[in-house]
């Protein structure tokens, strides 16, 4: 695999060399690497990836925060699941780009517009699986905990939050990986600072490998979020197994 | 037999579902001494697990009433299940340890009385593992602990032994008759296998089912304490020959409603 990969990226550098692909398009990855350093050294690397870490964090924050809470409260309460169920399904597949104009006349074109429509994308993976996680327990198990005299707020930290947990973390996983999304693509629409931002500048000045090399920094941080967050659900899901 | 502490009369069940209404029990009566280990035989589908729900008071009757004056208020009463209810997600310890914490046992304290318990049970040593990690009759007897540390007035247990091998059950069988004489609930043991409600019980309640009634009592030959090493009587023969034949008219006339 990693040796399939290394040739792959030799081939790359042969062609891009040699001139039988455009070296405008697909620069050689040597360049692209050392395009990355010097965007280090020069810093204006750094204080991108420190924006849209903070766009990204606060948006799952609040979106999977508030998706989390809203998917335990409709497992919970059959009512609640009824009344919201409908509209949850309904919103869920509308584009989140799509969304934003509306946000940028609501919220203006800061800071706000951007979190906000971060925070959306990662709420709906989040409602969904949490409400899965908590519908996928056990007929066994609710009876168990009826019987043996769980309520109220016992019922939910002993049975409703652990048995969901699995499910939740699944939501997490893809909430992020969205946010990540259309973090950098509004980036791209409207902002002037940030990975998107660069990404988009790059591309008009036709600096393409500054622009490969933005991409690779996102590549990095989208797999560096996810053995994060598989590390996470390793630890706190002892009673998984191993798979 | 001595005086009653449960009473059963004329209790009736109906699930309605938008499938159809099935009736599950019909008019079903009896009666339990203190203490009594009474087992629970019958076709599959007669409403066995419907009768011990009602016992536990998960469902409500819709005819009939269940009363209890063997006690000053409602009886404690635990359910043992088949398999796979141990929750995954705690230690042993902590599945053990459950329904007194429900009850708002301090901490330090429960964790000693399912230790005690897990020790009687000889799982000591499985106490901080998680349930996927034991064998079935580990689990099964698990979730036994976690029943009796709770010191309930009356045990419902539905074919807790079911997914076992004989010679698991064997063990779990004897276990639990010994946990049973150092106690003494009263007991709600289903089973489909006869055999097992004769040597455990006191007496055996013969179901019929579509709808559930009780067809017959028969009372165990054995004496107590009883000891399951030997495990023959003169009787035995005859009397699950008698419950065998009673079961096959049921699961004959079973499968003609069916097939009609
Ligand atoms: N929740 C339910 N909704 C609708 N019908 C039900 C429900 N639970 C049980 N029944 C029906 O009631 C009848 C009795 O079911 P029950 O589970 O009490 O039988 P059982 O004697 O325990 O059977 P088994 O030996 O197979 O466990 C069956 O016909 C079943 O289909
Ligand atoms: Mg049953």
């Amino acid at each position: 695999m990693a040796a399939f990969a290394l040739g792959w990226l030799a081939l790359w550098e042969l062609a891009a060399r040699a001139g039988w692909i455009s070296r405008l398009f697909f620069p050689p990855p040597t360049t692209i690497l050392l395009t990355l350093g010097r965007m280090l050294v020069t810093g204006n690397l750094a204080p991108a990836l420190a924006l849209t870490l903070y766009r990204l964090a606060l948006g799952v924050a609040i979106g999977a925060g508030s998706g989390a809470l809203l998917g335990w409260l409709m497992g919970s309460s059959r009512s609640v699941r009824l009344a919201l169920d409908p509209i949850v399904t309904a919103l869920h597949p509308l584009p989140k780009l799509a969304i934003f104009p509306i946000f940028l006349v609501l919220l203006g074109i800061g800071e706000a517009s951007k979190v906000a429509l971060v925070a959306l994308t990662a709420f709906f993976p989040m409602v969904i699986n949490t409400l899965a996680g908590v519908q996928q327990i056990d007929t066994t198990h609710w009876e168990a905990a009826a019987n043996y005299g769980a309520r109220g707020r016992a019922l939910l930290q002993r049975i409703i939050l652990p048995g969901s947990l699995p499910l939740v973390l699944v939501g997490l996983r893809l909430a992020v990986n969205g946010a990540l999304m259309v973090t950098i693509a509004v980036e791209m629409l409207s902002a002037r600072e940030g990975l998107g931002a660069l990404i988009w500048l790059a591309w008009q000045t036709l600096r393409t490998e500054e622009l490969y090399a933005v991409l690779l920094v996102i590549g990095v941080l989208g797999l560096a979020s996810n053995s994060l967050l598989e590390l996470t659900s390793q630890r706190l899901l002892p009673w998984k197994g191993e798979t | 037999m001595s005086e009653s502490a449960l009473l059963v009369n004329h209790l009736a069940k109906t699930y309605v579902s938008p499938r159809g209404t099935v009736t599950a029990l019909a008019d079903v009566s009896f009666r339990v001494a203190a203490g009594e280990f009474v087992a629970l035989v019958g076709p599959s589908g007669c409403g066995k697990s419907t009768l011990l729900r009602l016992l536990g008071g998960q469902l409500a009757p819709e005819q009939g009433a269940i009363e209890f004056p063997g006690w000053p208020r409602p009886p404690k009463r635990r359910l043992v299940f088949q398999e796979h209810s141990l929750f995954p997600w705690m230690t042993v310890l902590d599945n053990v340890a459950f329904g007194l914490e429900m009850e708002g046992v301090a901490r330090q304290e429960r964790r000693a009385q399912a230790m005690a318990q897990l020790t009687v049970m000889g799982l000591a040593d499985f106490a901080r593992h998680y349930p996927h990690e034991l064998s079935g009759g580990m689990r099964q007897r698990a979730a036994i602990a976690r029943a009796f540390v709770t010191q309930p007035d009356i045990l419902l247990m539905d074919e807790p032994l079911r997914a076992l091998d004989a010679q698991m059950r064997l063990v779990i069988q004897d276990e639990l008759l010994s946990l049973w004489e150092s106690t003494r609930p009263m007991v709600f043991y289903i089973t489909h296998d006869i055999e097992e409600a004769l040597l455990l019980a006191d007496r055996v309640l013969v179901m019929s089912g579509q709808p559930g009634r009780i067809r017959e009592e028969i009372p165990s030959p054995f004496g107590r304490p009883r000891d399951l090493t030997g495990r023959t009587h003169p009787e035995i023969e005859d009397l699950k020959w008698h419950i065998w034949t009673l079961l096959e008219q049921e699961v004959k006339r079973l499968l003609q409603v069916k097939s009609k």
